[in-house]
C-alpha cells in the first residue's frame, strides 16, 4: 500500500543523507520525496512516499524516528489529508495539434509556462491521479520532456 | 571569559566525562590535540592500527560500562576505524571517537589524507557530527558523550577540522543536556507491565530470553530476581551471558544456532517467552516461521524498532530493561494474584522438563586420546580462573566454544564481536578490558586465523603492560569456515586451510611476551596454570584437534528445532 509520510527534521547539513541512507540500507523503496525549509528555517519538512505493508511501514516509522536528526514522523495516510504535485511537461504542439493541446490543459485547468514554434511547455498541479491522467492523455500527441516535483501532502485541518 | 584552544576544551570536556584513558594512532590533523594531551593528565595508549584504538576502547566500555574513547587521524586513520565503530554499533558499545579532519577550508578538495567519514559512518554509528564552528565544538561533544551512553547505547564520532581544533573559543558552563528530537523512554507503560505480569502468571512454559540489553542496562540482579520469582528457565543470547548466572540451575546457557539442546527446545515449546533486551536475531531465531511457535511474545526493549521488527510481539514493552524488570518484580510483590510457593509449583514440572532435555543432550564433546579437545581448554580456563576472568574472544569455533563452555555468572565478563562478527576483536578489547581493571585476569580466547588480523597489538600490551593472556585454539584452518565447508559444501575446503602460520611461541618472544605450547591433553592444565602464573603478556598455543565441530548447529535457515547433535 502507498503510504505518504511526513517527517520535520532538523535543517543541518547531512540530515537529509541520514534520511535517504536509511532507505537504500534498509531496503526500503522511495517512490518520491520532496523537502524544503519550514516556517522555522531551523527545521524543514519532508514529505516522504514509500509503499509497504503496515509492518514495514511501521518499521520504516520508527527507525526514521531513530534519527538523531528527525523531530517528528506522521503517516498522513492514516487520516484525511490534501496532497499536491506539480508537473512541467513539454508537449509536441505542431500546428495540427497545437489546439488539442490548449484544450486538453484547459480542462486540467493547466497552463502554459513556455511555447516555442513546435511546444509547450505546459504546468498542471493536483493529486498524483490528476498528473497521471494528464501525462496519459498527452503521451500520443507527443511528450519530449517531463519534470515531476513529487508529492507533498497535509493532514487536513480538524473540522471542529 | 577567557579563552582557549579547541585542544584545550576537547581535553577539559574529557576531564567531565571522567574519562582518564584514551586509545588512539596520531597523524597531522590531530598533531595539535597530541601536543595539548602531552600536558594533561590523561593517559593516551598508543596503539599499533587504528582499529586497535576502537576495539580497545570497546573492550573498556563493555568491561566498565562506561564510555570508551578512541582518537584518529584523518584520512587513512579514520578509515582503518571503520570495522571497529560497526563492530560496537551491532552491539550497541558506548563509544566516542575522535577522528581528525583536513581544515574546514579545503573540506571537500580531496585534500591530502581527507576522507568524508561522516560520510562513511553514517549508517555505522548512533549519530555522527563534523564540527564546522569553533563556538560548537563543546556541546558537540558534551552532546555526543551523552548520545553514547543514553537510552540504547552506541558509537558516536566527531570529526574534528584542524583550523577548528586551533581555533581559540570560550568555554561554556555544562548544563543538563536536554535534546528535542531524542528522547529515549526509560519507564514502562504501567498497563503493558501489569498486562506482562498478567501472562507471565496464565503461563504454563515460561521461559525468559535475554541478550545484551540486560547488561547494557545492568540489570542482572533485577533479572534473577524474576526468574527465581517465577520459577522460570532462562535462555541468553551470546550478548546476553553473564546477565544471568550461567551456573544457577535454571540457566540453559546460550540459544541459537549453536545454544544448547534445551534452550532452543525450551524456546520451541514454550507458551509464553519473555523477551528482555534481545533482538530476535536470525542466528538466535533461525526459520523464523518455527521460532517459538505456541508462545505468547513479551518483549522489552528500549529501542522501538527492534520490537516487532523480525517477530510479532504481542506485549510490547518499550523502556529499559532495569526499569521495566523493576516494575514487574515489584508488581509481582504488590500482587495479590501472585504467591510465590503456587508459581513456584506451576512452573516446576516445565523446569523439570527442561532440566530432562539437559541432561537427555546437555553441551558435550567427545574425548579423543591425547588430543587436545578446545572444550576441554576453555573448560580448564573456567575451572582455573573459576569463572571468574574476564573473557574476550575472537571470532569463529573459538568464540562459540568460550561461549558454550566457560560459565559466566557475572555481566560483563564476556566480551565478545556478537553482532557484526569481527576477526580480530578479541585481542585489542583484551587489552582495553586490562587497562580498565589491571588486577582482573583478562583471556583472549583466540583462532590461529583471527588472532593474525590485529597480532600488531601485542606490542600495545607490552608498552602499557597489559598482562593479557592469549589462548590460541590453533586447528590450523578458518575453522568455522571449514566446518560448513564440510557439512554442506562436500568438504571442499576453498581458502580455509592455513598453509603458513607462524610459531606463536617464537612470535610471543620476539614481542617480549611468553609463548607457551601444548601439544597433548596432559599438557593443557600446566600450561595454563603457567600462563596464569605468569607476571607477562603470555600466549598460549594449543594444537587442537584439527576437525573439531562446534555443536549443537542449526543450519542456516533451519528450524531450531533441527540441531546437528554430536
Ligand atoms: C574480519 C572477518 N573476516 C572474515 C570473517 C568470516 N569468518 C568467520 S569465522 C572465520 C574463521 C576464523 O578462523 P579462526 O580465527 O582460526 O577461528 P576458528 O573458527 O578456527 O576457531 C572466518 C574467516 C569474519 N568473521 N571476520
Ligand atoms: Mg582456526
Amino acid at each position: 500500500m502507498k503510504h505518504t509520510l511526513s517527517v520535520l527534521l532538523q535543517n543541518k547539513p547531512g540530515a537529509l543523507s541520514r534520511v535517504t541512507g536509511l532507505f537504500s540500507g534498509r531496503g526500503f523503496n522511495i517512490e518520491s520525496l520532496c523537502v524544503a525549509e519550514t516556517l522555522d528555517p531551523k527545521v524543514s519538512c519532508m514529505t516522504l512516499v514509500t509503499r509497504g505493508d503496515n509492518s514495514i511501514v511501521e518499521q520504516i516509522t520508527k527507525q526514521l524516528h531513530k534519527l538523531i536528526d528527525v523531530i517528528k514522523v506522521t503517516d498522513i495516510t492514516e487520516g484525511e489529508f490534501v496532497e499536491r504535485e506539480m508537473v512541467l511537461i513539454r508537449v509536441k504542439a505542431e500546428a495540427n495539434t497545437r489546439a488539442e493541446v490548449l484544450r486538453i490543459i484547459d480542462i486540467f485547468r493547466g497552463k502554459v509556462v513556455d511555447v516555442s514554434p513546435t511546444t509547450y511547455t505546459v504546468e498542471i498541479t493536483g493529486p498524483e491521479s490528476k498528473v497521471k491522467a494528464v501525462i496519459d492523455i498527452l503521451r500520443p500527441i507527443g511528450i519530449k520532456e517531463i519534470i515531476r516535483t513529487g508529492t507533498i501532502a497535509m493532514a487536513r485541518a480538524p473540522k471542529k | 571569559m577567557s579563552k582557549i584552544t579547541g585542544s584545550q576544551a576537547i581535553v577539559k570536556c574529557l576531564h567531565e566525562e571522567g574519562i582518564d584513558t584514551i586509545f588512539g594512532f596520531p597523524g597531522g590533523a590531530v598533531i595539535d590535540l597530541y601536543d595539548e594531551l602531552l600536558d594533561s593528565d590523561i593517559k593516551h595508549v598508543l596503539v599499533r592500527h587504528e582499529q586497535g584504538a576502537v576495539h580497545a576502547a570497546d573492550g573498556y566500555a563493555r568491561a566498565t560500562g562506561k564510555v570508551g574513547v578512541a582518537l584518529l587521524t584523518s584520512g587513512p586513520g579514520a578509515t582503518n576505524g571503520v570495522t571497529a565503530i560497526a563492530t560496537a554499533y551491532m552491539d550497541s558499545i558506548p563509544i566516542v571517537v575522535f577522528t581528525g579532519q583536513v581544515p574546514r577550508v579545503l573540506i571537500g578538495n580531496d585534500a591530502f589524507q581527507e576522507v568524508d567519514i561522516v560520510g562513511i559512518t553514517r549508517p555505522c554509528t548512533k549519530h555522527n557530527y563534523l564540527v564546522s564552528d569553533p563556538k560548537e565544538l563543546v556541546s558537540t561533544i558534551r552532546e555526543a558523550f551523552y548520545l553514547a551512553a543514553s537510552g540504547r547505547p552506541g558509537p558516536v564520532l566527531i570529526d574534528l577540522p584542524k583550523d577548528v581544533v586551533a581555533s581559540m573559543m570560550s568555554f561554556p558552563e555544562k548544563k543538563p543536556i536536554k535534546m528535542q528530537t531524542y528522547q529515549p523512554t526509560m519507564e514502562p507503560h504501567p498497563g503493558q507491565i501489569a498486562k506482562a505480569c498478567k501472562s507471565c502468571l496464565k503461563a504454563k512454559r515460561p521461559v525468559l530470553y535475554i541478550g545484551g540489553g540486560v547488561i547494557l542496562s545492568n540489570a542482572n540482579k533485577e533479572l534473577t530476581e524474576l526468574a527465581e520469582k517465577l520459577n522460570t528457565p532462562v535462555t541468553m543470547t551470546l550478548m546476553g551471558l553473564g546477565g544471568f548466572p550461567g551456573t544457577n540451575p535454571l540457566s540453559l546457557g546460550m540459544l541459537g544456532m549453536h545454544g544448547s539442546y534445551a534452550s532452543n527446545m525450551a524456546v520451541a515449546k514454550s507458551d509464553l517467552l519473555i523477551a528482555v533486551g534481545a533482538r530476535f536475531d536470525d542466528r538466535v531465531t533461525g526459520r523464523l516461521d518455527a521460532f517459538a511457535p505456541h508462545a505468547e511474545i513479551i518483549h522489552v526493549d528500549i529501542d522501538p524498532t527492534s520490537i516487532s521488527k523480525n517477530v510479532d510481539v504481542d506485549i510490547p514493552i518499550v523502556a529499559d530493561c532495569k526499569h521495566a524488570l523493576r516494575a514487574m518484580n515489584s508488581w509481582f510483590d504488590d500482587s495479590k494474584q501472585f504467591d510465590a510457593e503456587t508459581t513456584r509449583d506451576k512452573h516446576q514440572p516445565w523446569v523439570n522438563q527442561v532440566q530432562e532435555w539437559n541432561e537427555k543432550h546437555p553441551l558435550t564433546y567427545r574425548e579423543e586420546g591425547d588430543i587436545i579437545k578446545p572444550q576441554y581448554v576453555i573448560e580448564v580456563l573456567n575451572r582455573l580462573t573459576k569463572g571468574d576472568a574476564i573473557i574476550t574472544t575472537e571470532v569463529g569455533q573459538n568464540q562459540m566454544w568460550a561461549a558454550q563452555f566457560y560459565k559466566f555468572n557475572k555481566p560483563r565478563r564476556l566480551l565478545t564481536s556478537g553482532g557484526l562478527g569481527t576477526m580480530g576483536y578479541g585481542l585489542p578489547a583484551a587489552i582495553g578490558a586490562k587497562l580498565a581493571f589491571p588486577e582482573a585476569t583478562v583471556i583472549d580466547v583466540a583462532g590461529d586465523g583471527s588472532i593474525q588480523m590485529n597480532i600488531q597489538e601485542l606490542a600495545t600490551a607490552r608498552q602499557y603492560g597489559a598482562k593479557v593472556k592469549v589462548a590460541i585454539l590453533n586447528n590450523n584452518y578458518l575453522g568455522m569456515v571449514r566446518q560448513w565447508q564440510e557439512l554442506f559444501y562436500n568438504k571442499r575446503y576453498s581458502a580455509t586451510i592455513m598453509e603458513v602460520t607462524p610459531d606463536f611461541v617464537e612470535l610471543a618472544r620476539a614481542y617480549g611476551a611468553v609463548g607457551l605450547r601444548a601439544k597433548t591433553k596432559d599438557e593443557v592444565e600446566p600450561v595454563i596454570k603457567e600462563a596464569l602464573a605468569t607476571d607477562n603478556l603470555v600466549i598460549m598455543d594449543f594444537a587442537i584437534s584439527r576437525e573439531e565441530g562446534v555443536f549443537p548447529m542449526v543450519p542456516a535457515g533451519k528450524a531450531t528445532t533441527e540441531m546437528l547433535l554430536v
